[in-house]
């Protein structure tokens, strides 16, 4: 009986699990077949090619390239500046007896848990008004902006259980406000900035709709607009899109795996928070 | 959930003096993030509302037209399907996913062989974007794709049609991919939460003769009543957000069948551009979230307190 359930369990697991992958790996699949061997039998059927070409197109003809470069360029020191910023905001906010710190803790907050679209057209018309408007100067800043609000709480939520003493010795030591922020409350928040690292990096690295909002030249657009162009531009070739997908899709599968703890602990961070 | 511990051990520490005066750097330290955050959000947000009593093209300056923009709404009837077809999304996306992700959190909670493995193969799909997502599940819909071909291995064939061109179908073909990126992400929170539960309560249950629902009815979910204020703050809010899915798929289409607040927002203010009346819809979509938000927001401070 027992060992009924366990095959019925796992049966059942393997057939959802492959629900859950099989697309995927149909995808993958999919990028190493000819367009002949596409137009020819479908997406439907299975590959009787194989060719690596997919991804040459893409890279190159396709932008693919010039996309990823962007997509760095704005989600790395969109990750860096929000999360540098909210760890001095949860800082201040968290170790002292700043007047209205709930107040500012819970505004700042709310900024996050507004829905985007409120902010689109202002936030469009503002980077106009300030040159940044089709830069990537603009995604940064808001990424940076409308990300910040929830890296406070968060962080200011694990700074707060630090221990006091620490601090304490530190100051009898004689350090100073910045000492003791670079030096030993920072060392101690590791794990919840690599988890909010993590997080953020997918998070904006996959953001299509603040990309779409600010930015308007091809040549500008991150990876995840830029999938979308590709689409446009090989219209039928299916395998070349299937090659981007896999391209856009690499980095933010690189740093899950390689954080891959961090990440599932940081999603309960911001969940038991 | 640690509030509760920590502020026993915080209160003593409070009472000691930490510094009599705020220094210069401590009041940079919150402010210059406060300022970057009310430049691209907070400021935006009252402009946002300002906006929605204007007419504006984006070139002239915008001219005020009191509730003209609201009463243009009322009448509006894709304003109208895009508000029923986002409550329909709401209710199967939301639903859904918090039902899917409870189930396979409860399903994964033990550790057992393959468990891991398991956990890992439903939750792939987070760590994608939605336009990836979205150019997966398109080869899944396309004619003579995964779809079709597994409906003609059945020998359901007369039910094959343009997945996400048939008005009938193609907000149902946007939700399916919608849901299964969302319903790993629900686990893990749930998973989450299921971890931090005292297992001595489900020992002492078992002890009185609870059987296996009772004891999720009477144990488990009562304790998880903090995680489920959070998930289900976090699914209305991401509902209400839904819009790259939505946009990489059929954006909107066909003939609005698809469309959501949020893609008629952004059709209405960058495709038309009108942005006054883009800006009501907005503001109708941050009404809907309002309750969502304070509610949110309440039990942050309570912890907070």
């Amino acid at each position: 009986m027992n060992k009924l359930r366990t095959g019925a369990f796992h049966t059942g697991m393997i057939l959802l699990s492959l629900l859950w992958l099989g697309p995927v790996l149909w995808v993958v699949v999919m990028s190493t077949r000819s367009f002949d061997d596409i137009a020819a039998h479908g997406v439907g059927s299975l590959p009787r090619s194989f060719t690596l070409d997919t991804y040459r197109q893409a890279w190159t003809d396709g932008g693919e390239l010039r996309a990823l470069i962007n997509s760095m360029l704005v989600t790395v020191p969109s990750v860096a500046l929000s999360l540098g910023l909210a760890a001095m905001a949860a800082f201040a906010l968290s170790r002292f007896r700043i007047p209205g710190r709930r107040t500012i803790l819970l505004l700042m907050l709310a900024g996050n848990l507004l829905p985007p679209q409120i902010l689109l057209i202002p936030v469009a018309k503002f980077s106009e008004l300030t040159g940044l408007y089709d830069t990537l100067w603009a995604l940064i800043a808001v990424q940076v902006g409308f990300g910040l609000g929830f890296y406070t709480f968060v962080l200011h939520g694990f700074m707060r259980d630090l221990p006091g003493e620490i601090q304490e010795a530190a100051t009898i030591d004689g350090a100073g406000t910045a000492q003791i922020f670079t030096r030993v409350m920072l060392p101690l928040t590791r794990p919840a900035l690599a988890a909010l690292g993590a997080l953020s990096f997918t998070w904006i690295f996959n953001d299509l709709l603040w990309a779409i909002t600010v930015l308007r030249t091809d040549d500008n657009m991150p990876v995840t607009p830029a999938l979308l162009a590709l689409q446009g531009q090989f219209v039928s070739s299916w395998n070349v899109i299937a090659a981007g997908t896999v391209i856009a899709a690499v980095p933010t599968v690189a740093v899950f795996l390689r954080f891959q703890r961090h990440f599932v602990s940081g999603l309960a961070l911001g969940a038991v928070k | 959930m640690t509030a509760t511990i920590s502020t026993t051990s915080v209160t003593p520490t409070r009472r000691r003096r930490r510094s009599a005066r705020l220094s210069p750097l401590l009041v940079a330290f919150v402010l210059v993030p406060f300022a970057v955050e009310s430049v691209w959000v907070f400021w935006p947000a009252l402009q946002g509302f300002w906006f929605s009593v204007t007419r504006w093209d984006g070139m002239t300056p915008p001219t005020f037209v009191g509730t003209d923009n609201y009463v243009e709404l009322a009448g509006d009837a894709t304003f109208r399907g895009a508000l029923i077809n986002t409550v329909i999304w709401l209710v199967l996306f939301g639903g859904l996913s918090v039902l899917g992700g409870f189930g396979m959190a409860l399903v994964l909670q033990k550790e057992r062989r393959f468990v891991g493995f398991y956990r890992a193969a439903l939750f792939t799909p987070v760590v994608f974007s939605l336009v990836v997502t979205a150019l997966v599940w398109r080869v899944f819909y396309q004619p003579d794709g995964i779809a079709d071909t597994l409906l003609r291995a059945v020998g359901l064939e007369h039910l094959i049609r343009p997945w996400l061109a048939d008005p009938q179908t193609a907000l149902y073909a946007v939700i399916l991919p919608a849901l299964w990126r969302q319903i790993g992400y629900v686990m893990v929170l749930f998973l989450a939460g299921l971890k931090a539960i005292d297992p001595a309560l489900h020992e002492a249950a078992r002890m009185d003769g609870a059987n296996a629902w009772q004891r999720l009815r009477h144990v488990t979910i009562p304790q998880l009543k903090g995680v489920n204020a959070v998930v289900l703050s976090v699914i209305v809010i991401d509902s209400l957000r839904s819009f790259d899915i939505v946009w990489s798929l059929t954006k909107g289409g066909p003939y609005h069948s698809s469309e959501l607040l949020s893609t008629y927002m952004y059709s209405t203010a960058f495709q038309s551009l009108r942005l006054g009346y883009a800006s009501a819809i907005a503001v109708v979509i941050f009404v809907l979230a309002l309750a969502v938000i304070l509610g949110y927001l309440v039990r942050a401070f309570r912890e907070e307190a």
